[in-house]
């Protein structure tokens, strides 16, 4: 059976992307098999792990659980959005490579997202409200703890 | 995942219309419906995305009938500080359920709606009274640790999942349907089906209904009012059992008692059987107590659940605590 496909426009990291996808498309395959942006991992692909967390409208979101047509008219940030122009990296990219936040690196780019939309929506009061509001992006390499110091560094730096 | 068609409806009527197609479903933030899908536990020939409605995500936690569209968003009202204040049971139920990521896009609406965790019902092949109708019940001689006790019946022992459900029902709370023939509000007591002999069917939301608000008469227990989740993890876990308790108290003596719990039961459960040991009593630990094991009287432990009576009695014992020292 051939698939129907319907016009899908995403508008990723600024730029505006036309493509025609079969409406079961997700966002998370949209970007990485479509767009070929290959940061933002798939890891459970059900909502449970947080490693397909990208910003839609500035909030935390999985993309795993987001139809592609339904981010249609938003506006999406993934880890290729975050680096200045000249590639500088974001404050948290550079602090979780200070605070040495990550091994195998798999969970990062959530985790990284996720970091950022926490100290924007200021749930950094204490280590606590921290690992609370990051619990939603698990570590198989249990980084949690630099994780937290980066986290807890760009939140007193801001 | 069946093919479907994709529609956007850009307001509530053409959702309504597109809504009573036959083969269509809703999709509100589709964290559910999604996966759903993907398990091919929904395949509706029609998706009608309403999540872009405007007008249905406003809250009024002010009034003497609080007001929440059904397109709220969790991370949103959790956020509201007059909820906090006021009412810190539901604000709580919603902080504590699933993660931030989920909460900001998951709705108030889907959250009531959403779908059993039972993983019979969710692997898709085994038997399952829920999936395949007279299929029978994997779960009544499995693994049974995460059924329920309460509201339960031999066609299956699956538990209701959601925390803010859970909370509404310790208050007055009614929920606001639409379809294309009109409108209608239906008590929240009698929203979730109770199981018996058809678990497939579980609320009163027919083809081509949308839910739009839900409202939550306002009352002075509101304030005493307090949601203890008890879970396998300190975050991001569904409740193993969850209790809500508020409270009207003069002095130490318990006026008026709100009890339910959740995590443990087929629907959002009230336990009017706690809130009668607790009204006119002077409350102490073991008048707590005593309430937790009225609300866990009815209940039929499976092999490997028992042990949420005594976590549960003391869930409540904690909540009623917890509430009657709140100002
Ligand atoms: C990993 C994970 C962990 C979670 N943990 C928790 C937890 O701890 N506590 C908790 O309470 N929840 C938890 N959830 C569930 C989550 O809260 C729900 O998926 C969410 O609230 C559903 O809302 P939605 O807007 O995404 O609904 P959708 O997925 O869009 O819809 C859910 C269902 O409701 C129907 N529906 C939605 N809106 C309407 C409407 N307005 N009118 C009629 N029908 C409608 C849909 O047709 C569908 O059947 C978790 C989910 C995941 C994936
Ligand atoms: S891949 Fe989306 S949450 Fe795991
Ligand atoms: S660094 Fe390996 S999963 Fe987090």
């Amino acid at each position: 059976m051939s698939v129907q496909t319907i016009p899908v426009t995403l508008e990723v990291n600024g730029h505006n992307h036309s493509l025609h996808l079969d409406p079961r498309t997700t966002l998370l395959d949209a970007l990485r098999e479509h767009l070929g942006m290959t940061g933002t991992k798939v890891g459970c692909n059900h909502g449970t792990c947080g490693a397909c967390t990208v910003h839609i409208d500035g909030h935390a979101r999985l993309a795993c659980l987001t139809l592609a047509a339904a981010a249609t008219g938003h506006s999406i940030l993934t880890i290729e959005g975050l680096a200045a122009a000249d590639g500088t990296p974001h404050p948290m990219q550079a602090a979780f490579v200070a605070y040495d936040a990550l091994q195998c690196g798999y969970c990062t780019p959530g985790q990284i997202m996720s970091a950022i939309a926490c100290v924007a929506e200021g749930h950094t009061r204490t280590d606590d409200e921290i690992r609370d509001y990051m619990s939603g992006n698990l570590c198989r390499c249990a980084a949690y703890p630099n994780i937290v110091a980066a986290v807890r560094h760009v939140a007193g730096a801001v | 995942m069946q093919p479907f068609t994709y529609v956007r409806a850009d307001s509530l009527d053409a959702a309504l219309s597109e809504a009573s197609q036959p083969g269509a479903a809703i999709m509100a933030g589709g964290t559910t419906m999604v996966d759903l899908m993907r398990g091919n536990l929904a395949a509706p020939s029609r998706l009608v995305d309403i999540g872009h409605l405007p007008g249905l995500s406003e809250i009024d936690t002010t009034g003497p009938v609080l007001r929440f569209g059904a397109l709220a968003r969790m991370a949103d009202v959790a956020e509201d500080a007059t909820l906090l204040r006021d009412y810190p049971a539901l604000s709580e139920s919603l902080r504590l359920a699933a993660s931030q990521q989920l909460r900001n896009a998951a709705t108030l609406g889907g959250n009531i709606l959403q779908r059993t965790r039972c993983q019979y019902f969710r692997d898709g092949i085994s038997n399952c009274n829920k999936r395949v109708p007279g299929s029978g019940c994997s779960a009544l001689d499995g693994e049974n640790r995460e059924m329920g006790l309460l509201g339960t019946s031999d066609q299956c022992v699956a538990t209701y999942p959601g925390d803010w459900g859970a909370a509404l029902a310790a208050f007055d709370t009614s929920v606001e349907l639409r379809s294309v023939g009109g409108s209608r509000t239906v008590p929240f007591a009698q929203f979730h089906l109770p199981y018996g002999d058809d678990p497939a069917h579980e609320s009163v939301v027919q083809p081509g209904e949308i839910v739009t608000a839900i409202t939550v008469q306002a009352m002075p227990a509101g304030r005493k009012s307090t949601y203890v989740k008890v879970r396998d993890r300190q975050s991001y876990a569904y409740a193993v059992v969850s209790a809500t308790v508020a409270l009207e108290m003069d002095g130490d003596t318990v006026t008026s008692a709100r009890v339910s719990l959740g995590g443990v039961a087929s629907k959002p459960w009230r336990a009017p059987e706690a809130e009668a040991v607790l009204t006119g009593r002077t409350l102490t630990e073991a008048v707590a107590l005593e309430a937790g094991a009225a609300a866990f009287a009815a209940a039929r432990p499976l092999h490997h659940n028992a042990f949420k009576i005594e976590l549960g009695r003391r869930a409540v014992a904690r909540a009623a605590l917890l509430a009657s020292k709140r100002t």
